[in-house]
């Protein structure tokens, strides 16, 4: 099963459905790039995917076999989501299990604060990634 | 708000839903095409509760309208007596305001009571003429005042207590008028009674029965309140009947007269002398009615089962409640129902109370009287004002006065409710749960004399302030809430008891903690308890529940993945019932689990080799230097449990280490067995009785790779001297002259809790054999997280005799049931592959 992405229309602001992302791409569009095969996650598993320059990313495989990608960075003190309990459309923060949603990366009331969401699909088995959504890290040396 | 809404019933609705036709498949049906109606008529706590509730299970399954007799959005009845004393205002106590109706999509029809209701065509009838058709009705119409039947009880300015109208009432006579008279000795007389003294008012109470509250506390109690409350200024007259009520030339009351020809005067007259369920309506709709509508454990009235019912106005099982954790229980429960969940059962509860008057310290609960049968323990000291009584039955707690010092009084109603032995405890009960330990809050106990600034939970940094405001802010009511939004007790829970008490004293004294059973997680009603009965019990098709999802499957979870929570605990219960059959789910599993190392802050990890019993050798040193070197892992530590240490490895390079160290996993990460601590014993100690080293080596080589409801910690020390610290782990052995003693259910993490004395015996065969019983019965019985010493608190240690001491063959099967567990689980770190563990995780997937 696929997953396409709207995100040229939405807002950071607004909070959005399932299968949809907040973070619009900057112009010039969707950068799509291959990561690993689906089937490297297993259901309600995880995977971090490492690029230079970049924050890490986490991808999350649901029940549904439905994909999301998120910042790898909890918006609370920078746990690694992709060591988290997959349940539903949430991770656990495996640091102090704060519950984030995979779909708009944000906390769970009363906790507050969102990681930024990514673009992933599926094509032809194997799992993509926006690029263009990918975060830059603040280290000048990365 | 908006004249008239009168919703016409659409033809077709009245198929949709047939009576309770388990509200699936025709509900379902309907609401696919327009959203069925749900009416709430009363729009108080306990209603409004349930709707909450409803919204969050279903947010989108009903259109719903409620209607409310008082002019007021949904407030905090509870806060009346802190409004009437000025301690807060109006506006300070509305739970719900009409932003939240609206932000909801209810339509609110505030001062508008209803008059009629047509069940047959399920229509709702106002008093302005409304009309609303419903296919569920919620019925929430509280309870009214009981106004005694005596001459002048029309008269102006007799009121009752019961809502913003009569505290504004109270408030507005006592800027006016001088003197008071409250007929009604009970807690809500004594709260209006506080309150209009704190206005200037002089206040007599009048009271029937000879002690205050008499149906809450004893004789004692009851004369030492009214004594206090007589230092404070208050009057009363104790064992007097109200004969009349005079009135003055202006039609006003003027003064109350007694039976014994007492006349007091009186500007105001207070009647707070009970409440009776507010059933007009429902018994003009011929429900069925006793003291209230008479509902069964699912709220549904018996009379109708389209209309639940739920609060004051209910008789369920033949009792009405007035307090609010019950209601909200009740709440709840017709949530769950409503939003078609069919889950939730109501099977009443047990309540307690407390006085809400600021500085005056009081408690009550259960069955505070005994009788024959019974026994009492009273510690009385009336110089210091401190008054106990606790009331225990077959050895169990069945009801607790407290007087002047309520400290405990959660942990009492926590064990009344639990109802389990306390012949354990029974010699240090009345001195309540020990605090020697306690961390994290400077040793304080008492919330009430901490100061605003003071941090009550260390773990989060929480003031008592902060969590304060944030249950008047936010209308908190349960200790979940406040931990949810404050963080307060949240993480190592050893402030619990100091949260509790200011949610007591702050939410008010009809506050009561969590239902007798726990329900495991937000993802069932089910308790830890039932959950384990339903995987060890076998199928009616002979099969067994042998994975995670088919036990959320036949267990009807709400979520069917679970949450972080649950996952991981049942996943635990079903290898532990059924090892080497059930299957283990590793997304089910901590990462630290999964990973076989512990996730540091930084998302490192730490990696801790098994040396047995805490012994080493000159080449396994010399590994862990290399691996040291090779890995460049920059902190190297000495741990408590006699155990080194290797900080901050990469996660790559996880399986590397483990290689190259050539050592078994310390299991550092699991909840598993850690380490068996010795000290040098026989061998070599001077004093030495017994080789401590060579037993622990023993202990830990039987029992590594034993996963468990929480880590376990050993201890064997050779002599009395007690190096080792047995006496704070969850096993702790001590060698004398003669043999080896066992102690269990120590710890020395949150709270210090000592261990306690289980046996001595002779053999090192014997010792394997007790110690390792009294682990496979925490293995089997304990909730997952529940340490030892939580485990045997919770069932008593004479429960923990009786299996492992009493009963030999039980004994030997326990110890041949773990023997069997552990026998064929693999090293995860030598042998990973065949421990299942996920090799791809180690490798990074970079771009």
């Amino acid at each position: 099963m696929s997953i396409s992405t709207t995100g040229k229309s939405t807002t950071a602001s607004a909070i959005p459905g399932e299968g949809e992302y907040s973070r619009p791409s900057p112009p010039g569009g969707e950068r799509w790039q291959t990561v690993c095969p689906a089937d490297a996650l297993v259901p309600l598993g995880a995977r971090r995917i490492e690029r230079a320059g970049f924050l890490p990313v986490a991808v999350f495989r649901a029940q549904d076999d439905r994909y999301f990608a998120l910042v790898d960075r909890c918006p609370h003190k920078g746990g690694p989501l992709s060591e988290g309990i997959v349940f539903g459309n949430r991770v656990a923060c495996p640091l102090h299990n704060w519950s984030i949603g995979l779909a708009d990366g944000c906390a769970a009331a009363p906790d507050s604060g969102c990681t930024h969401p990514i673009g992933a699909r599926v094509v032809d088995g194997m799992l993509q990634l926006d690029l263009a959504q990918f975060v830059r890290s603040a280290d000048p040396h990365a | 708000m908006d004249a008239k809404v009168a919703q016409a019933i659409a033809p077709g609705q009245a198929l949709a839903g047939a009576p309770n036709a388990g509200q699936g498949a025709a509900g379902a049906m309907a609401g696919a095409l327009t959203r069925q109606r749900l009416v709430m008529v009363g729009n108080g706590m306990a209603g409004v509760r349930a709707l909450e509730e409803l919204l969050r299970l279903a947010p989108d399954l009903y259109d719903i309208t409620v209607f409310g007799a008082e002019p007021h959005p949904n407030y905090n009845r509870i806060l009346l007596s802190p409004v009437l004393a000025g301690e807060q205002t109006v506006d300070q106590i509305v739970l719900n305001p009409r932003s939240w109706y609206d932000d909801n999509g209810i339509r609110l029809h505030l001062g508008r009571k209803v008059t009629a209701v047509d069940r047959a065509r399920r229509i709702v009838r106002a008093d302005d003429g409304t009309e609303v058709g419903y296919e569920r009705l919620l019925l929430a119409t509280g309870s009214h005042p009981v106004m005694l039947p005596v001459p002048g009880a029309d008269l102006a300015g007799v009121i009752a207590y019961r809502d913003i109208s009569d505290t504004e009432a109270m408030i507005a006579a006592a800027s006016r008028y001088s003197s008071a008279v409250v007929i009604g000795g009970g807690l809500l007389g004594l709260e209006a009674a506080n309150g209009l003294m704190l206005r200037g008012m002089q206040v007599t109470v009048v009271h029937l029965m000879p002690h205050l509250m008499e149906r809450q506390l004893d004789a004692t109690a009851g004369r030492m309140l009214q004594g206090s409350l007589e230092k404070r200024g208050l009057r009363f007259c104790m064992g007097a009947k109200t004969e009349s009520l005079v009135g003055g030339p202006a039609g006003r009351v003027t003064a109350v007269q007694l039976a014994d020809g007492t006349r007091l005067a009186a500007d105001l007259v207070v009647m707070a002398v009970g409440i009776r369920a507010n059933t007009d309506l429902a018994q003009s709709m011929g429900l069925h009615c006793q003291r209230g509508i008479v509902v069964n454990d699912t709220l549904q009235s018996v009379t109708d089962p389209r209309i639940y019912a739920v609060g004051e106005c209910v008789s369920h099982r033949g009792t009405t409640y007035g307090l609010v954790a019950p209601l909200f229980e009740q709440a709840k429960a017709c949530a769950t129902q409503l939003a078609r969940f069919g889950i939730g059962r109501y099977c009443g509860s047990q309540v307690s109370t407390k006085l809400k008057v600021t500085g005056i310290d009081l408690f009550s609960a259960g069955d505070f009287q005994g009788g024959a049968d019974a026994e009492e323990i009273v510690l009385s000291d009336p110089v210091a004002g401190i008054y106990k009584k606790l009331v225990i039955r077959n050895d169990r707690l069945i009801g607790a006065c407290l007087y002047g010092d309520t400290v405990d009084a959660a942990w009492y109603f926590a064990l009344l409710r639990e109802g389990r032995s306390i012949a354990d405890i029974r010699d240090h009960l009345m001195f309540g749960q020990s605090h020697i330990g306690d961390t994290g809050h400077e040793g304080k106990t008492r919330a009430q004399a901490m100061a605003d600034a003071d941090e009550v939970c260390g773990c989060n940094g929480v003031s008592k302030g902060r969590i304060c405001s944030a249950i008047k802010e936010k209308g908190l009511f349960t200790l979940d809430d406040v931990r949810r939004h404050t963080k307060a007790s949240a993480s190592c829970g050893s402030c619990t008891g100091l949260v509790e008490q200011i949610l007591m004293f702050t939410a008010g004294g009809d506050y009561s903690a969590a239902p007798a059973k726990k329900a495991m997680c937000g993802c069932t009603d089910l308790g830890h308890d039932e959950v384990r009965r339903a995987i060890r019990t076998p199928l009616a098709d002979g099969t067994r529940l042998l994975s995670v999802s088919s036990v959320y499957q036949a267990l009807a979870w709400r979520n069917p993945t679970g949450c972080a929570s649950c996952r991981p605990a049942v996943n635990y219960y079903l290898l532990s019932t059924w090892p080497r059959e059930a299957q283990d789910d590793p997304q089910s599993r901590f990462i630290n689990e999964r990973a076989h190392a512990n996730i540091q802050k930084d998302g490192t990890f730490s990696v801790v080799p098994r040396m047995w019993g805490g012994e080493t050798s000159a080449s396994e040193l010399r590994r862990i230097a290399d691996v040291v070197d090779k890995y460049r892992i920059p902190t190297v530590k000495v741990t408590g449990g006699q155990r080194i240490d290797l900080l901050g490895v990469k996660k790559a390079d996880l399986p590397k280490v483990w290689s190259d160290l050539g050592m078994p996993s310390g299991h550092a990460y699991a909840k598993a067995l850690r380490t068996v601590k010795t000290c040098v014993g026989s061998e070599w100690c001077r004093f030495g009785t017994q080789d401590s080293t060579r037993m622990g080596k023993e202990l830990e080589r039987a029992l590594w790779r034993m996963y468990a409801p929480h880590k376990v910690k050993l201890a064997v020390s050779g002599c009395p001297r007690n190096c080792a610290e047995s006496g704070i782990k969850d096993v702790g052995v001590i060698g004398v002259d003669s043999g080896w003693e066992i102690y269990v259910a120590g710890n020395g993490g949150i709270k210090t809790e000592v261990a306690q004395f289980l046996v001595k015996v002779a053999t090192h065969a014997q010792v394997l054999e007790y110690a390792g019983a009294f682990l496979q019965l925490y293995r089997e019985e304990a909730w997952y997280l529940e340490r030892t010493v939580h485990f045997v608190a919770r069932v008593g240690m004479d429960a923990v005799r009786k299996r492992v001491l009493d009963d030999a063959p039980g004994r030997a099967a326990l110890w041949e049931r773990l023997q069997f567990a552990v026998d064929k689980e693999p090293d995860p770190w030598s042998e990973p592959a065949r421990a299942g563990v996920d090799l791809r995780q180690f490798e990074a997937v970079s771009l």
